[in-house]
């Protein structure tokens, strides 16, 4: 079936409240899978699967200068790696726009949130801090990347330990007892719209034939700390309302998965 | 190996014996064909794809497919993050797998074509090129690739002035430790993956070797026992 036939028919189907899969159009896949220390030289790890949909996440942190704009606060850098390991559309090489923009719209929201007290990874103002590094990578794709990195980044980051410093070093593959200091856990939750219908959490064959998309990171008081809108079409004011309704509904399942998962 | 007495390894196994094991065929949907490998403490994931179309289409070969290997690990899966993209080392394990796979696979019928082979390590104690073409070959196995045989690989190697099976990290990282990746088609004994880095005489280079293809002959079984369960599953569908 070409993309225009198979648009046609997830279309017919929306019609009817269906998905091409049995879903309803505002349900998450079954079961969603999240495991944490996953990989014992990280100072942090998760694996989550989403349907078919699998990456893994780690932390490794190190100490060094802080920005100038922020003498007293941490670093976070956020990365993406598209393997061509997870589908035959990825290439090998640098990030691609795909995954840049991935790997901000998961930065934001959780630079955003607040979620990390970034001036509690301050040892010495304007001198040395501490920097996590939080890479995502990629191992199958079905879709709905963004929402599995995101709550990978943040399992990772809840269950992440300090390492220890000597003598303002860190002395690597040795970890403390100590937890990030976290305060908020920000959850992304991303719509695809086909014709006039929202769905949640799509897969590769519902992405392919979407117009456009939107991503909403929520806190816990339902305020949103970090949105993007995606893909080549518009929406509409109105569209905002009702994506806002199932937004809070979903993110609230997906933050009792992960304070379950990652304690 | 005769001597199989106990020994001061850090893991308390003895001179032959390699770590616990674990394989499990088709982890990755999209590709096709998938594995991991797990050797201890050690995991590495392959996926192939293809037979595909070659692009550019200057580097296909009309008389048959040719094989592409890319071997990366994680930025976390070691102690010191590694940056994530290529390095002079991945790029050369990278070769040495394909040249370690090669001879296993037959590509004759596939001219003008690629099969694409990714490795990657999500958590490193030693040993990950070895775990990497094992997991691999079991991927190609997966995809449905002409092969002569599996191809199996463990590494062995001179800790603290004994031939011994299967290092890990610390056992690697002795001064004066000689480490000897391998890899072998356990059917003919073919070596296809042999490299050295150390001080080692001609008489335990040999007496190592051997030892690697008792180990890879008992990779090989849990390589075979992975695929089987693999199909076994599907036909239970």
């Amino acid at each position: 079936m070409n993309n225009l036939d198979m648009r046609e028919y997830i279309i017919n189907l929306l019609e009817h409240g269906h998905r091409i899969d049995g879903r309803k159009l505002d349900e998450l896949r079954k079961p969603i899978e999240i495991k944490v220390n996953v990989s014992k030289n990280a100072e942090g790890s998760s694996n989550v699967k989403i349907g078919s949909t699998e990456v893994m996440a780690g932390i490794k942190m190190t100490v060094g200068e802080p920005f100038a704009d922020s003498p007293d606060q941490g670093v976070l850098m956020v990365g993406v790696e598209l393997l061509p390991l997870s589908s035959p559309e990825f290439e090998s090489g640098p990030p691609d726009e795909w995954a840049t923009e991935m790997a901000r719209v998961v930065d934001r929201g959780i630079r955003e949130s607040k979620m990390i007290d970034m001036k509690k990874l301050c040892i010495r103002e304007g001198e040395l801090v501490w920097m996590i590094f939080l890479d995502l990578y990629t191992i199958n794709d079905d879709g709905n990347l963004i929402d599995a990195c995101a709550l990978a980044a943040i399992s990772a980051l809840k269950t992440a330990v300090f390492p220890v410093l000597e003598k303002d070093k860190v002395k690597f593959g040795e970890f403390t007892k100590n937890k990030l200091p976290i305060t908020k856990i920000p959850v992304t939750c991303t719509l695809s719209k086909i014709g006039p219908h929202f769905i949640v959490d799509a897969t590769t064959k519902e992405e392919k034939v979407s117009d456009a998309r939107i991503s909403i990171c929520l806190i816990e008081n339902n305020n949103i700390c970090a949105m993007q809108k995606g893909g080549g079409s518009g929406i509409e004011i109105d569209d905002l309302k009702k994506v806002f309704s199932i937004v809070k509904d979903k993110t609230k399942e997906l933050r009792s998965l992960v304070t379950t998962a990652a304690k | 190996m005769a001597q199989a007495k106990k020994t001061e390894r850090p893991d308390g196994r003895k001179l032959n014996e390699t770590r616990e094991m674990e394989a499990k065929v088709g982890i990755i949907k999209r590709a096709d064909g998938s594995a991991m490998f797990r050797m201890g403490k050690t995991i590495a994931y392959a996926a192939v794809y293809g037979p595909r179309e070659l692009f550019p289409g200057f580097m296909q070969n009309p008389e048959k497919g040719i094989l592409r290997c890319n071997y990366d690990m994680m930025s976390f899966s070691v102690t010191e993050r590694k940056r994530p993209g290529p390095s002079r080392r991945g790029v050369e394990i990278s070769l040495v797998t394909k040249n370690a796979l090669g001879p296993a696979v037959n590509l004759d019928q596939f001219a003008n074509t690629v099969v694409d082979i990714f490795i990657i390590i999500t958590q490193a104690d030693a040993g990950t090129r070895c775990a990497g073409i094992t997991a691999a070959s079991m991927a190609l196995a997966d995809a449905g690739i002409p092969m002569k045989d599996l191809v199996s690989a463990v590494s062995v190697g001179k800790v603290n002035g004994r031939i011994a099976l299967d290092l890990v990290k610390e056992e690697e990282d002795l001064d004066g430790t000689t480490d000897i990746p391998c890899a072998i088609m356990s059917r003919n004994n073919e070596i296809t993956l042999l490299q050295l880095d150390g001080d080692i005489s001609e008489a335990e280079l040999i007496e190592a070797v051997e030892l690697a293809k008792e180990g890879c002959h008992k990779i090989y079984e849990i390589q075979k026992e992975a695929l089987k369960e693999k199909y076994k599953e599907i036909k239970n569908e």
